[in-house]
């Protein structure tokens, strides 16, 4: 539907975002450089804590960051174009037929007093210039799609009226109405029971396949990416630390951060005795530490580390990472592996 | 890409047990008959309404016919309520009087209701400088006291009812902005708006049928209130000689003229005086009742 870009290009590309929030504090730098590439078809899992900048990156793209926060460097080039420069009605162009995006609590970004099918018909109505009873037919053929029962008469229901799991087949339905090129989605499993989640998720990667959307896909939850992305990268203190491909980055982790991210995780196969937690707590991000903004915490920080600002670089085909001393986690992951 | 393409079946399976529970939240819906305080106040306002609309078939006197030789009766069976001290009928010029006063009430509360919910809406919707704009207006407005801000502007623009208009709409709207603007601000930081805005539509459009929607109960139940002050507003001001001009019928006028007869025909001020009462009772029953029912949450 975008149409014109090579295949080489990526549909979006993220380059060198900063983000900061005025707050009474300070000011808060809640995305700090960070680089994004989004290939046209493939999914792209956004992992870190709370705070760590994932959802301030999703609302940057999409130009929608509260009032207090604003873009201030960094360019989020769509197809070539620049979407910071653009202005509101420009902008809400792009929104919806180009790129849409789902949230994490189903009840609370669907509207209560609305019903469901004209919440799903209103944006092929502005969008698409579809008339009234064009976009009810769109809304209900995507309800089917969604697989939400009986789509005749849920057309008229409620929010309140359908459970946690049908809200979110209803976001994506809402995602999904303008046929876009690129779905950005803020942890939107995260509120749903595992069994329901397991669903919402088949679904979404299922019909952005069918369609050749792509996604962004923010969240804390290292097993979801797993099932769901292609490629990962993991978010620390506003800044990207590491990046690759989600096999290499979960199996082979560069970054002490993402191997605290693997080893907190639960994991079936290899039961281990007791999850191991990350010590400490994020930094703040007002007065970030100076150096790699991971060392209070991590194990393996040198000297070097309170100093250098570590940059992404290269180490493999297709995997980066900004830490300096990266081939202590392939040790550490190693003799682990030894032990076994 | 074989757990994909069982997705599909997995996803229609689970949905019947996800219906039924939501089938079974369904019967749990307000009914506005279980609210006595809302009944009490439609039955009421019904039948004054009721009333004042039939006037020409419950009364046959012309509500401003003098006749000199029949001034200052009491209760009879041909003038049921008595006459003035003109002669005419007091149940006739109750009737048209309440006609009258109801009309320009109920027409009067809706410019600042409009007024005030726009104003308000994009006061609390876009915030910053139109904002302090918007609101130092009505700080300016609630300095002074209703009453005095609406008799004063009635003076200046002259009595008659196109006045009694616009002073109402220019006192009236900032409760509403207030109203309105309160509700926004809470209800612009929901998701649901949020996701309007990603979703790429206009800020017209999602104040018009995303957020207006969801807080214009409280300017509703707010207009109930508010009506009841219109009405003492006008007989107020009728009273005072500068709302509905004489020869015809209105309960301020009405109250005004009987108060001379007060000690021999109390029943000239204290009949037109009961149904100011009643119909501010009636209205705010309702008012309150609408409160009970669209609160939210229950």
């Amino acid at each position: 539907m975008s149409g014109g870009y090579s295949g080489s290009q990526p549909l979006l590309q993220v380059s060198d975002l900063h983000v900061q929030i005025a707050s009474r504090r300070g000011i808060v730098r809640a995305v700090d450089g960070v680089s994004l590439e989004v290939p046209a078809g493939e999914a792209v899992g956004l992992v870190g804590e709370s705070g760590s900048g994932k959802s301030m990156t999703l609302r940057a793209i999409l130009g929608v960051l509260p009032s207090e926060a604003r873009v201030t460097a960094g360019q989020v080039l769509l197809d070539g174009a620049d979407l910071t420069q653009l202005g509101g009605s420009q902008l809400n162009k792009i929104r919806g037929p180009e790129i849409a995006m789902i949230f994490q609590e189903p009840m609370s970004a669907l509207n209560p007093v609305m019903r469901v099918g004209s919440q799903i018909a209103e944006g092929p109505q502005v969008h698409l210039g579809m008339n009234r009873r064009q976009a009810a037919e769109r809304a209900l053929e995507l309800m089917r799609r969604v697989g939400i029962p009986d789509p005749e008469r849920r057309y008229r229901s409620f929010p309140h009226e359908f459970s946690g799991g049908m809200r979110q087949r209803v976001m994506i339905a809402i995602a999904l109405s303008c046929d876009p090129s690129l779905i950005l989605c803020d942890e939107p499993t995260t509120a749903l029971d595992v069994t329901i989640q397991d669903q919402i998720l088949r679904l979404l990667t299922r019909l952005c396949r069918e369609s050749g959307t792509s996604l962004v896909f923010v969240t804390h939850d290292l097993p979801v990416v797993a099932q769901v992305c292609d490629q990962l990268a993991v978010m620390y203190a506003g800044r990207i630390v590491e990046r690759g491909s989600v096999e290499e980055v979960l199996t082979q982790p560069c970054h002490p951060y993402t191997l605290g991210l693997v080893r907190s995780a639960p994991d079936v196969d290899h039961p281990r005795s007791s999850l191991v937690a990350i010590p400490g707590a994020p930094p703040s991000l007002i007065s970030p530490p100076a150096g790699c903004r991971f060392h209070p915490r991590c194990k393996f920080a040198e000297e070097d580390c309170t100093v250098t600002e570590p940059a992404l670089r290269l180490i493999d085909a297709g995997h980066s990472t900004a830490c300096l001393h990266f081939e202590r986690c392939l040790d550490e992951l190693r003799t682990e592996g030894a032990d076994r | 890409m074989s757990a994909i393409s069982l997705s599909a079946g997995a996803g229609s399976g689970d949905t019947s047990p996800q219906a039924a529970t939501a089938e079974q939240a369904q019967p749990r819906r307000h009914h506005w008959y279980r609210h006595p305080a809302l009944v009490a106040g439609l039955v009421i306002i019904g039948l004054i309404l009721l009333a004042v609309i039939a006037a020409p078939l419950l009364t046959s006197w012309n509500p401003d016919a003098q006749n000199l030789n029949a001034t200052l009766s009491g209760f009879s069976a041909h003038h049921w309520l008595g006459t003035d001290q003109e002669g005419r009928d007091t149940f006739a010029r109750l009737l048209y009087g309440g006609r009258i006063d109801l009309q320009i009430a109920f027409i009067a509360v809706l410019f600042p209701f409009v007024l005030g919910t726009i104003l308000g809406s994009v006061a609390g919707y876009f915030g910053g400088w139109i904002d302090i704009i918007i609101m130092r207006l009505v700080d300016i407005v609630v300095a002074f006291p209703f009453f005095v801000l609406i008799i004063a502007l009635v003076f200046v623009l002259g009595p008659g009812e196109r006045s009694i208009y616009i002073a109402i709409t220019l006192v009236g709207w900032v409760s509403y902005a207030r109203i309105i603007r309160g509700e926004i601000l809470v209800a612009k930081r929901q998701e649901y708006v949020l996701a309007a805005q990603s979703g790429g539509l206009s800020n017209l459009r999602i104040m018009g049928r995303h957020l207006l929607p969801n807080v214009i109960t409280q300017a509703i139940i707010y207009a109930m209130s508010d009506i009841v002050q219109d009405i003492l507003a006008i007989v107020t001001l009728s009273y005072l000689g500068l709302g509905i001009q004489p020869p015809a019928a209105d309960w301020g006028t009405m109250i005004s003229d009987g108060q001379n007869f007060l000690t021999t025909h109390w029943q000239l001020t204290t009949i037109p005086g009961l149904a100011v009462v009643v119909t501010g009772l009636g209205l705010s029953l309702i008012g309150d009742g609408l409160a009970d029912l669209l609160r939210p949450g229950q």
